[in-house]
């Protein structure tokens, strides 16, 4: 009896202990999004990105530090800022130093703060964040600090490449802008009446308004003021179904000008717009997917539709998120926070995507060439949402905004 | 002033699909007495299956086989669901239809996923039916609004001029005596239930291309449609009929213009304060008429209930 008790404890002791020496040999990059609830697409869809990123990108390439690999493990933040916190514990707890989040800037402003923190009161723990989507621009220059970095363009660097572009069309006379009620919104309003104030001086803007979030039903009393209005132009930062209640209503109201959205694409919104969308609907983001940079690219994107034919490359920074901390990790020589952190600031990395992406050590906000694309099936190479609709890359603006100013005093230890 | 007219014409085309959301729900809650909480489900339902219908078969023949289906789901939810319920009385029936409407919104998001639906109008709607100043309107929202009058046209006929109408109007009032005349009123009760319910569904079929099918359209309208059946008075189609159009319009005409409520206070005497910044009241005095949109129904059931307890229409307190 006594016998087999022991075989049995000297199992579990043995598969504990290869349990723990695995956990020790890999990296493991802490992905707290929302996994369940209204916007849990979003973040499926980033998970098995930051998935494939690290299988592909890192992992198949030899891994980190001569062979140790990525391992992304997932916890679900139901987009509230303190269930994220409470994930953040738990990942600090189970010994992960990174942590990846992206959706809503509420969550990232509660991360970034509350990561601080912790760094100053648990110098052996040390925790860095990545930041891959949220874009509120405050995180880079008020509530800016050495543990925080962020590999989307940030709103205002958006707007700044989007009205860069509109400021060469003379055509553009009147331009609307309408968003959701609240600090992303406002965000993208401001900085849209900022920049074609300075860089538009024939164009004047026709409309600015907010609408409640999640609660309009049917957009067609806005999208009638937006054609009495006679814009030429429409700016929106909507996401969800308000991005596509919105559009839909502003096209069906005989709208025949350009739609510049941030966030109009996949995640059904591409396949929802098909036909109608075309000629109509542009979208302002890093890391353009149609054409394809090089062959390296498509490569990634068709293993990526072929382990996940439900999800889309709709978050490219990804990519370059967990390339370039490999690399950093390579190049500190260990997995020391803020050794990786020093060798992040001002790195300069040749995105997958093509470009070039730096990381400014100001900041950490990373400068990377932002392109105005636009919803066709004309020349798509890799389609979204398994339609015959996609993004093709328009214009580029080449790293946008590289010189713009921040408010960021960062202190380093 | 051709903005006005196409409001009105936007407007209306709210309030009828409302109306077709409601004309059940009322019949539903004066006959049994429960509000049924996953009435707008079955509005999610009816687009969900007219999606999954039209990607095999175009849109048509979802418009018919869709409601049928959710019809029979109602019918059922009634019989093998409610109907057991009741005896423990109305709260168990009340949290009973809670329940359901999370478990559908749940049930559909597992095989539907939480994307968006490419929902499209038939290809033969799909035209600018006539122009008005340069806005288009949309041949389908012409297809919505004969759609929703024919409904209204045939409730009213059943309702008022056949023995089936007759029966239900009766067993509206006195469930008791109109059974023991002889009649099956579970039955009618099953009827009607799934009557409404199929009528939630066709709503959804009609709406889902215009409003979006995605998992968060029946919670986007959940409320509205109780607020819209007590304004009109329980169990009265014309009440149904005359607070949708009512609310249609209150809501269009909301987001259409951007009237500030400051510019308000002040029209009527008051003077806005010299340092906006740090008053209490300076969200007040900057919100905008189209912010504040989503709640003006909220407004007006308050007022109707403050004034007329039964509703416009109502004939019975409740």
């Amino acid at each position: 009896m006594s016998k087999i008790k022991g075989m049995i404890l000297g199992t579990i002791m043995t598969g504990l202990l290869g349990g723990v020496a695995y956990a020790a040999d890999s990296v493991k990059i802490a992905f707290i999004d929302p996994l369940s609830g209204p916007v849990a697409t979003t973040g499926t869809n980033g998970l098995a990105e930051w998935k494939f990123a690290a299988e592909k990108l890192v992992n198949e390439q030899g891994g980190v530090l001569g062979g140790r690999k990525f391992e992304i493990v997932a916890f679900d933040n139901k987009i509230s800022p303190k269930e994220s916190l409470i994930q953040l514990q738990v990942a600090i707890d189970q010994g992960i130093r990174f942590v990846a989040q992206g959706n809503s800037s509420g969550v990232a402003n509660a991360l970034t703060s509350a990561i601080k923190k912790h760094n100053k009161r648990n110098p052996d723990k040390r925790v860095l964040f990545l930041n891959y989507s949220a874009v509120d621009p405050a995180l880079t220059n008020d509530k800016c600090n050495f543990w925080h970095f962020r590999f989307d363009a940030n709103a205002d660097i958006k707007m700044d490449a989007l009205t860069d572009i509109l400021a060469k069309d003379d055509g553009i006379k009147n331009v609307y802008i309408i968003g959701q009620d609240y600090s992303f919104g406002k965000a993208v309003a401001a900085a849209a009446v900022r920049n074609i104030g300075k860089k538009m001086p024939n164009a004047k803007v026709v409309g600015n308004e907010l609408h409640p979030i999640g609660k309009v039903k049917d957009f067609t009393p806005y999208a009638r003021k937006i054609m009495a209005s006679k814009a030429d132009a429409v700016i929106t930062g909507n996401w969800g179904s308000d991005m596509v209640g919105l559009g839909k209503a502003i096209i069906q109201a005989g709208y025949k000008g350009p739609i510049f959205t941030y966030y109009a694409a996949s995640n059904g919104i591409t396949k929802t717009f098909g036909a109608e969308g075309k000629g109509v609907i542009r979208l302002v983001a890093e890391g353009a997917i149609n054409p394809p940079a090089s062959a390296r690219t498509s490569d990634y994107i068709n293993g990526f539709e072929a382990k996940y034919p439900d999800h889309d490359i709709s978050q490219a920074r990804i990519a370059n998120a967990a390339e370039m901390l490999a690399k950093a990790i390579d190049k500190a020589g260990s997995t020391d926070v803020i050794k990786v952190a020093y060798a992040l600031e001002g790195m300069e990395h040749n995105s997958i995507w093509g470009g070039k992406v730096k990381m400014r050590a100001s900041d950490h906000q990373a400068i990377q060439n932002v392109h105005i694309q636009a919803h066709t099936d004309e020349n798509i190479t890799h389609a979204l949402d398994n339609s015959a609709y996609g993004l093709v890359k328009e214009n580029t603006v080449v790293n946008a905004a590289m010189d713009s100013p921040t408010t960021c005093k960062m202190k380093r230890p | 002033m051709e903005l006005f007219f196409v409001n009105i014409l936007d407007g209306l085309v709210t309030g009828l699909l409302l109306f077709m959301l409601c004309s059940g729900l009322t019949l539903i809650f004066s006959m049994m007495g429960v509000l049924n909480f996953a009435h707008a489900s079955f509005y999610m339902l009816g687009a969900y299956f007219a999606y999954k219908i039209s990607t095999y078969t175009g849109f048509w023949p979802g418009l018919v086989i869709a409601p049928v289906l959710v019809g029979i789901a109602g019918a059922l939810v009634e019989r093998y669901g409610l109907r057991r319920v009741h005896q423990y009385g109305h709260v168990p029936e009340l949290i009973f239809t809670f329940g359901l409407a999370l478990l559908i919104e749940e049930v559909v998001q597992f095989f539907f996923g939480k994307n968006q639906m490419a929902y499209d109008e038939p290809h033969i709607l799909d035209f600018t039916a006539f122009t008005i100043a340069g806005n288009a309107f949309p041949a389908y929202k012409v297809f919505m609004i004969f759609m929703a009058m024919a409904v209204f046209l045939v409730l009213l006929y059943i309702l008022t001029r056949t023995r089936v109408g007759m029966i239900i109007q009766a067993a509206l009032s006195y469930p008791n005596t109109v059974q023991n005349l002889g009649h099956n009123v579970p039955l009618v009760f099953m009827g009607v239930f799934g009557v409404g319910t199929a009528l939630a569904g066709l709503a959804g079929v009609i709406a889902g291309p215009v409003l979006g099918t995605f998992p968060g359209m029946a919670a986007v309208l959940g409320s509205i449609v109780f607020v819209t059946i007590v304004i009109g008075g329980l169990g009265s189609l014309w009440g149904a009929l005359v607070a949708s159009l009512l609310i249609g319009w209150l809501q269009t005409f909301a987001a259409s213009y951007n009237i500030v409520i400051g510019d308000v206070l002040m029209s009527i005497g008051f003077s806005k304060p010299v340092n906006i910044d740090d008053g209490a009241f300076r969200d007040l005095w900057t919100l905008t008429v189209s912010q504040i949109g989503p709640i003006l129904p909220f407004l007006l059931m308050v007022l109707v209930l403050a004034i007329r307890p039964q509703g416009l229409f109502g004939k019975r307190e409740t």
